[in-house]
């Protein structure tokens, strides 16, 4: 499989992350070299295998509904580029 | 310094030979005098010694002690320690300070553990070579212009060179027993959901596993035993007893089936001195009384392809946290896409920024089936391969990488190359099985061979029975 650069900007856009040109094309580079190489998995025939998600079988376990003392906002804040009234700091997302 | 690995240390202080001050302290000379770069963080020597110095008080008043008291063990830098810098070797979280303890991190303080540093590895533990990590590679103790391997190099690096007693490191295709192998040390992967990842920096939430990387088996048992067992913050982690697996390690491996699968010893490009040493280690187990059996696990040939669908399609998942906004790198933004996009460009390496995009593509509309599912479908092919192997054999057996360490720079230009180090390690993950690489030899040149004992789920005990006869 070829991947165009067309295919690797639009992958940048959905990973939100901007390449370079260089980048670009060493991604291009490097996707279809190793979109080829998984492309061997096409020899089997899986129509009738359930996919695995999970190796080992279990069932989700229940634990008792109680409140317990886990981070305080200050420290959820601790590691936070930028805070303002001990909120996490964006941009300006509406225009106003 | 003045011991080596832990149960080594645990018999000095027993018999009163060494103070957990003066073995801490002799740790403390160790990590300074350190020419490998297996630490990105070592903690305050003074903070270090009053905690030995507290150990010794207590033993001299005969208060119980933890299994672990005054040991001194580093953890691999993915792990979160309250009040310390966890960066998983990545830029993006140059300046994180872990705001709680993970859950193995609690286990090991409980059992008197002391922490002494956070060690290297490829970043977010991307990597089998350690040459991925934003704080520079790491250099084999063995052979300084080699490398340890990875991800978790530096924790390989860090008990090889004797600078802690043992360390923790996670494995996701192989990064402990990939870099234990490279080093001559050993190296566990536990069964999944065995320890908690809770406070773990996530990879590939459906093969993550953290485990001990140790100077004997003994050790690592003797650590596993300390860091099993379910955990409320985990739901993956599974309840399941600890066992006394340190009572394993010496029962021998008389009246056990040790398998061979055949596709291991027909990979092509199996360095020679590796696959003899695997066969003197077999002939050797089988004069201890096992009987050995050929078997066969016909999907090898595709795990590495699974494997890089299924790590980098949950990589880029578990990876979208990284916005800039909450923690780690921030870039100069005027609007919040370009707060993200810029962010994360910055903060993530090459190889990382590869694996988002091969995830992202892999999951993208109109591809989710022909490679994610697919995946998932050949993945179910491979644990299938293994249960019927266990129905005949105990263990699984053969090495566990296809090369010895190898001179830094050397594979870093094609990404393929070095996924084809993992083709030994990727099934264990896939799934799901404990997995140990132990010593068993050194090449021609004096390089580490190790060799793989794979069991079935759970079954930590059998594991711990043949790694012990080696």
């Amino acid at each position: 499989m070829k991947i165009t650069r067309e295919t690797v900007l639009n992958i940048a856009r959905l990973s939100r992350l901007r390449l370079s040109d260089e980048e670009v094309e060493a991604q291009r580079h490097d996707l279809t070299r190793i979109l080829g190489f998984v492309a061997k998995l096409d020899e089997l025939d899986t129509s009738n295998v359930e996919p695995t998600a999970h190796a080992v079988e279990t069932s989700m376990r229940f634990r008792e509904d109680v409140v317990e003392e886990r981070l305080t906002r200050e420290d959820v804040l601790l590691n936070a580029p930028a805070v303002q009234d001990h909120m996490f700091q964006v941009p300006k997302i509406i225009e106003g | 310094m003045n011991f080596r690995g832990v149960s080594d240390l645990l018999s000095l202080y027993e018999n009163d030979s060494l103070s957990a001050e003066a073995a801490v302290g002799s740790t403390i000379q160790a990590l300074a005098a350190d020419t490998t770069n297996a630490f990105i963080t070592v903690f305050e020597a003074e903070s270090l010694l009053a905690d030995a110095r507290k150990v010794d008080q207590d033993r001299a008043a005969g208060k119980a002690l933890g299994p672990l008291a005054g040991v001194p063990i580093a953890l691999k830098d993915n792990m979160c320690m309250k009040g310390t810098r966890t960066t998983a070797g990545s830029k993006i979280l140059d300046k994180f300070v872990s705001p709680y303890d993970a859950t193995v991190v609690t286990k090991l303080k409980e059992a008197g553990a002391i922490l002494v540093g956070k060690t290297n590895l490829d970043e977010f533990a991307m990597g089998s070579s350690n040459e991925n990590s934003a704080y520079g590679s790491v250099k084999n103790p063995v052979s300084p212009d080699r490398v340890p391997g990875g991800s978790s190099g530096g924790s390989a690096a860090a008990v090889a060179a004797n600078l802690c007693a043992a360390s923790l490191g996670s494995d996701t295709g192989g990064s402990i027993r990939q870099p234990a192998a490279l080093t001559g040390i050993v190296g566990l992967k536990p069964t999944y959901g065995r320890v908690s990842r809770f406070g773990l920096v996530a990879f590939a939430s459906s093969l993550d596993q953290i485990g001990p990387m140790t100077h004997t088996v003994e050790d690592a048992a003797r650590i596993l035993e300390v860091i099993a067992g379910p955990c409320a913050h985990d739901m993956t982690s599974m309840d399941v007893p600890v066992e006394a697996w340190t009572k394993n390690v010496g029962q021998g491996v008389a009246g056990l089936k040790i398998g061979l699968p055949s596709e291991y010893f027909a990979t092509k490009g199996v360095d020679p001195d590796i696959v003899a040493a695997v066969q003197k280690t077999i002939a050797a187990l089988e004069a201890k009384g096992a009987t050995v059996v050929e078997v066969s696990l016909p999907h090898t040939e595709y795990a590495v392809a699974t494997y890089y669908l299924i790590a980098t399609a949950e990589a880029s998942s578990n990876l979208a946290r990284f916005d800039g906004v909450r923690y780690g790198h921030r870039a100069e933004a005027s609007e919040l896409s370009e707060l993200y996009e810029k962010s994360r460009s910055e903060g993530f390496g090459p190889e990382v920024k590869r694996r988002i995009m091969l995830g992202t593509y892999v999951l993208s509309a109109g591809f989710y089936d022909a490679y994610y599912r697919k995946a998932q479908q050949v993945r179910t092919l491979i644990r299938q391969d293994f249960e019927e192997a266990f129905k005949k054999v105990d263990v699984i057996v053969g090495p566990t990488t296809p090369s010895l360490a190898f001179p830094l720079g050397s594979k870093t230009a094609d990404p393929l190359q070095m996924y084809l180090e993992d083709i030994f390690t990727i099934s264990c993950n896939l799934a799901g099985l404990p997995g140990i690489s132990v010593p068993c030899g050194l090449s021609q040149d004096g390089l580490p061979i190790g060799f793989q004992i794979q069991g079935p789920v759970f079954r930590e005990d059998l594991v711990f029975r043949v790694a012990g006869a080696i």
